[in-house]
């Protein structure tokens, strides 16, 4: 049994360690171009483990951000990671000695394996434990690649830091392509451009999160009033 | 370089953090309010349309290339994802021709 969940687990993860490998090796390249060793990525893939917010973290450790700055942009970069703890609650609540290791690496990819069922016949805490497992294993894998490849190109990498935009495009592609409700994505970037606007590149961001975090409160309320839709986004 | 690594302490406890709440919030028979899920729902497509702002904030409409080249590789990207719903490959094109727009064409 156990290996049979062993090889199940490794299957599953076959699809993430695709992404996981191009999108590691992408942020090992962007983070060694911004002068940074290759043990400093390999910590912070083995400790924050966020995908997006690394990338994210990599214009913070960059720019000199303060640490008040990196940690309301973490909070509002991960809070949807809110979402997929609240979802898992019943299902980790007996996952024993590896259960802290399971909320840690709970990332969207590894979310979105976990929260279908396990397959039948295999041991049910091992294979949530392996899948979470061997997704850090192709994130950190992908990091290491790389940064040595980073520091081995010598061509003119100007400009590869559009993969950041790219990625965040394609995300948020698709959650409009999945929205039953635009509000929230229209409010994100109104918002943010009119902080643009106001406050300029350098200081826009902080207005901007708590504009957004204030009208989507708002508008959570008033859905919650008229016990209007609940949003699927 | 002290500095950094403060900066990725702050982001591992802050992820960390997030992704431990509910479980020490509330036991399975709790629910958590309303307000709060309706959040964690309503917040990530706001959030990636912020970060797309904050990724082009140094674009500059008004000289140099009036932000052409990040107007033409924005468009590819999610032309081809709407066309081929690729990550890997729209990440691809888009960056390859940002890069090449930026080096060679302008």
């Amino acid at each position: 049994m156990k290996m049979k969940t062993v090889r199940r687990a490794f299957l599953a993860t076959v699809p993430v360690m695709a992404g996981y490998l191009v999108l590691g090796t992408a942020y090992g390249i962007l983070l060694t171009d911004k002068g940074f060793p290759l043990l400093f990525g390999l910590v912070q893939s083995l400790l924050i483990y966020a995908g997006s917010m690394q990338f994210v973290g990599i214009n913070l450790l960059a720019g000199g951000a303060s640490l008040v700055q990196a940690a309301i942009m973490t909070l509002l970069v991960n809070a949807r990671h809110l979402f997929y703890g609240f979802t898992m609650l019943e299902k980790y609540r007996d996952a024993g000695k590896m259960k802290p290791y399971l909320i840690f690496g709970l990332t969207d990819e590894t979310f979105a394996l976990v929260v279908n069922e396990a397959p039948a016949g295999s041991d049910r805490n091992l294979y949530f434990l392996l899948v979470t497992l061997f997704d850090q294993c192709w994130w950190v894998t992908g990091t290491l690649i790389g940064c040595l490849a980073g520091s081995a190109i010598s061509f003119n990498t100007e400009g590869i830091d559009f993969a950041m935009t790219a990625l965040f495009i394609v995300i948020f592609t698709e959650q409009i392509m999945q929205a039953d409700d635009y509000l929230p994505a229209v409010t994100g970037v109104a918002s943010s451009l009119i902080c643009l606007l106001i406050f300029g590149p350098d200081s826009f961001l902080i207005p901007a999160m708590l504009l957004i975090s204030a009208l989507l409160t708002g508008y959570s309320l008033l859905c919650n009033k008229k016990g209007g839709p609940t949003h699927d986004a | 370089m002290t500095h950094d690594i403060l900066l990725v302490a702050v982001m591992a406890i802050v992820t960390a953090a997030i992704r431990f709440l509910p479980f020490i919030l509330f036991s399975s028979s709790r629910k958590p309010p309303g307000i709060v899920t309706n959040l964690t729902r309503l917040l990530p497509a706001a959030v990636m349309g912020m970060l797309i702002v904050y990724c082009l904030r140094n674009t500059n409409l008004l000289a140099g290339s009036h932000g052409l080249p990040e107007a033409i590789a924005c468009t590819a990207v999610v032309i081809s994802y709407v066309w081929k719903r690729n990550t890997l490959l729209s990440i691809l094109i888009g960056t390859i021709l940002y890069m090449v727009l930026l080096q060679i064409v302008f």
